[in-house]
Formats: C-alpha cells, structure tokens, sequence
C-alpha cells in the first residue's frame, strides 16, 4: 500500500518536471527566434545559459521558496523549466560549429560560457543569502 | 506548429535528465552523463540534419526540446560553484574540464571528422 502511495507521489514528481521541460523548451526556443539565425556568434544560447545560471542559484538558496512550494513544484521551476531552459548540448555543437569558422571565437564561447556562467550562479547565491549578510 | 514539437521533446528530455539523476544517486554524475550523452545525440542529430536526412519536425523535437531540455547548463554551473564554495577546488575542475572535454571531442567526431 505505501509502495502505491510512493509510486503515486513519484509520478507526479515526473509529470511535474516533465511540464516544467515544456515551459523551459518553450521560453529557450522563443529565445532562440528573436535572433538570427546565421549571426556569427551564439548569442541566444549565452543569454538563455546565464540567466538560467543565475535564477536556478537563486531558487536553490532563497529557502522561502523551498519551504513556500509543494515538492512538485519546487521540481518543476527548479530542475523542469530552469533546466530545461538551459542547454548544454547546444553549447557543444555550437562551439565545435563555431571552431571550424573562427577557432578564437569559440575559445571566447567556451571562457564566457564557464566563467560568466559561474559568475552568475554566484550572483543568484548572494542575492538570495542577502538578508542573512544584513542582519 | 514547431512550438508544439519543442515542448513535445522539452516535456521527456527534462524527465529523463530527473529519472537519471535520481538513479544516479549523487550528485554531479546524473548531470555529466545527461550532459554527455545529450550532446552526442545532438552532435548524431545535426549531422543527419546538415545532410538532409532529417525532417525540420524531427529537428525541433529531438535537437531543439529533446537534447536542448535532457541536457542543461544552470544545474552543470550550480554543481560547479557548490564545489567551490566547499573548496573542493580540484574536484570543480575536474567536473568542468571532463564535462567540456568529453562533450567537444564527441561533437567534433560527428560534425568534423565524420562529414
């Protein structure tokens, strides 16, 4: 019976990632058409992967949100649609497409992708700890 | 239509990246074998996609919502700066460079060297 319940609670865990995924997708790709698409460098997948660096760092640490959201939800927002909105495949073959072009182009992909990623995911962490550093 | 098709591929890359860091079972090897793996399917995806074999439906389900949503930055970045602020700093670069490594030199088979 408790199994039942657990098996139950799990796929509503995976239905709600699942319909976070949409969300995310969705918004990524939007994203990805207010470019164009031959612009000689990736823009859309930058800003996508640094403001999900920054929102995903926020939500993990803010613990109002955990504690205010169900676990679905915490799920979905969290590891559905911030997760799905940002990639890391396309990053790859971005970056290989890009090498073939222009090899210093895409060393500087790859640099602001690590660093500014790490950078923001630093940031979402200080803004949600900054009450803490107040008081 | 092809927004359809995105959150199509978005809604079970995303619950496939859950299952298998559930599976896993700790912590940064869900990520990097989603990370991994998403990359050479989208690397295996645009090689069919540059060569005409693949339909612009199939190109927005599996490249764009499939691989685009299973694979994912923020958690790879979050993981990254959680090692740091533990000052296990050989094991954030460790993760940092198998990650991009790995993922680059399988993109770079299917894009470069098989074309």
């Amino acid at each position: 019976m408790s199994n039942r319940v657990s098996n139950l609670h799990s796929i509503k865990l995976y239905i709600a990632v699942g319909i976070g995924g949409i969300i995310g997708a969705v918004g990524r790709y939007s994203i990805s058409l207010l470019f164009q698409p031959n612009v000689n460098f990736p823009y859309a997948t930058l800003i996508v992967n640094l403001i999900g660096c920054y929102l995903l760092s926020f939500v993990l640490n803010k613990g109002l949100i955990k504690q205010r959201l169900s676990p679905e939800m915490f799920a979905a927002l969290g590891t559905g649609t911030i997760g799905a909105f940002t990639t890391f495949s396309t990053f790859a073959v971005e970056t290989i497409e890009l090498w073939t072009r222009n090899s210093y182009l895409s060393i500087l992909y790859v640099v602001i992708s690590i660093f500014g990623g790490l950078g923001f995911c630093f940031l979402g962490y200080m803004s949600a700890k900054e009450r803490v550093v107040q008081s | 239509m092809s927004f359809l098709f995105v959150a199509i591929g978005g809604f079970f890359g995303s619950m496939l990246r859950f299952y298998i860091s559930i599976k896993a079972n700790k912590h940064l090897i869900g990520t990097w074998i989603a990370n991994i793996t998403g990359s050479i399917l989208l690397g295996i995806t645009v090689h069919f996609h540059m060569i005409d074999q693949l339909s612009e439906t199939f190109w927005q389900l599996i490249g764009v919502g499939f691989c685009g949503a299973y694979t994912t930055f923020s958690t790879f970045g979050n993981e990254t700066l959680s090692l740091i602020l533990e000052k296990r700093y050989s094991v954030a670069a460790g993760y940092i460079a198998s990650s991009f490594i790995v993922s680059l030199l399988f993109v770079y088979l299917f894009l470069v060297i098989m074309q």
